[in-house]
């Protein structure tokens, strides 16, 4: 009862922040509230006992998504300009493929209902194997570590991806700016 | 922020405890919630708010850009590696069965040596990214 009325004024503020979010021109107001909106989420994802993805949800996407992005801000100013144009087509578009997503989910099974198939796969499997050879108590780190390696080392490589791409973006040009401009020195600058 | 003296004790004061708490999430990874990716952003973090307070040059003297940028590939390396041992005594790539005789021993170390690969791959690319977009600031 409690935790549903936590969760009932979470959602709300969510719902509130979304809004604010969409209202909001001020570039720098959109980032915090986006922050918000993260630590929001974050309580949300403790209230269903998800507390690995809750502290991911906190300091991936309240705290470094927020810093780059009032990075990014730094390098582009902080107004947005309402758009000229009638917008009724985007609206037509948005309200379609909103609708349709909250029509798709009408079939899936209701929310933290044992019997759907997302349960009976392979989750019950790593519990029982997890029980009988008493692996690390937080299935969640058993899991992603070691039942499911290939995945995170995949996961890895991924972020290693993302940040090599980063940097070539980032930083390639700059050095050949320094290159065209005066003589080119590789220092710290 | 160079003056702003609150920012800058506060941020002396709470730092040593940002870069605790990343260390325990991480060993910690097991038995309570987060692990090596939580751990990384949480060590990235602290780093990123010591630039944001005493600026740019005073966070590349405790880490150094290209230190960062070596242990983004680092980290996928470890994790790559930490599989190949196995290999070599029948067992499979990522089984951690090879690190001792005990089977949840054995689990333990490996499931920490694979965390650690993932907190030092995690850690420096959130850094070398900061880095990317604050020297762009700079111009």
């Amino acid at each position: 009862m409690t935790i549903s009325l936590i969760q009932m004024a979470l959602l709300t503020m969510l719902a509130a922040v979304t809004v604010a979010i969409i209202r909001q021109r001020n570039l720098f107001g959109v980032v915090i509230l986006a922050g918000i909106y993260s630590f929001l989420m974050a309580s949300v994802m403790i209230l269903i006992d998800a507390v690995d993805v809750a502290m991911t949800e906190a300091s991936v996407g309240a705290g470094i998504s927020t810093v780059v992005l009032l990075a990014t801000i730094a390098l582009t100013g902080s107004k947005e300009y309402p758009s000229v144009r009638r917008s009724l087509v985007p609206l037509f578009v948005a309200a379609v493929t909103g609708g349709a997503l909250i029509w798709g989910t009408f079939p899936l099974p209701r929310f933290g209902v044992q019997e759907s198939a997302i349960h009976m796969h392979v989750a019950p499997e790593y519990l029982q194997h997890s029980k009988d050879h008493k692996m690390p108590p937080n299935v969640v780190t058993a899991v992603l570590g070691d039942f499911r390696g290939y995945d995170t080392l995949g996961e890895t490589t991924v972020i290693f991806t993302a940040g090599i791409g980063v940097m070539l973006l980032l930083r390639g040009r700059r050095r050949r700016l320094k290159e065209n401009g005066k003589s080119a020195g590789k220092g710290t600058a | 922020m160079k003056f702003d003296l609150i920012l800058r004790v506060g941020t002396k004061m709470i730092l040593p405890f940002i870069l605790l708490f990343a260390i325990y999430v991480h060993f910690h990874g097991d038995y309570g919630p987060g692990g090596g990716f939580q751990a990384g952003v949480i060590l990235a973090a602290g780093i990123i708010l010591y630039a944001m307070v005493f600026g740019l040059d005073a966070a590349r003297r405790i880490a150094p850009q290209g230190l960062v940028e070596l242990l983004v590939p680092t980290g996928v390396a470890v994790f790559a590696a930490a599989g190949l041992p196995g290999m070599f005594k029948d067992f499979r790539y990522l089984d951690y069965g090879v690190y001792g005789h005990d089977f949840l021993h054995a689990h333990e170390w490996g499931i920490l040596i694979v965390e650690t690969g993932v907190i030092i791959t995690v850690f420096s690319t959130m850094v070398a990214i900061f880095y990317a977009f604050a020297d762009r600031g700079r111009g």
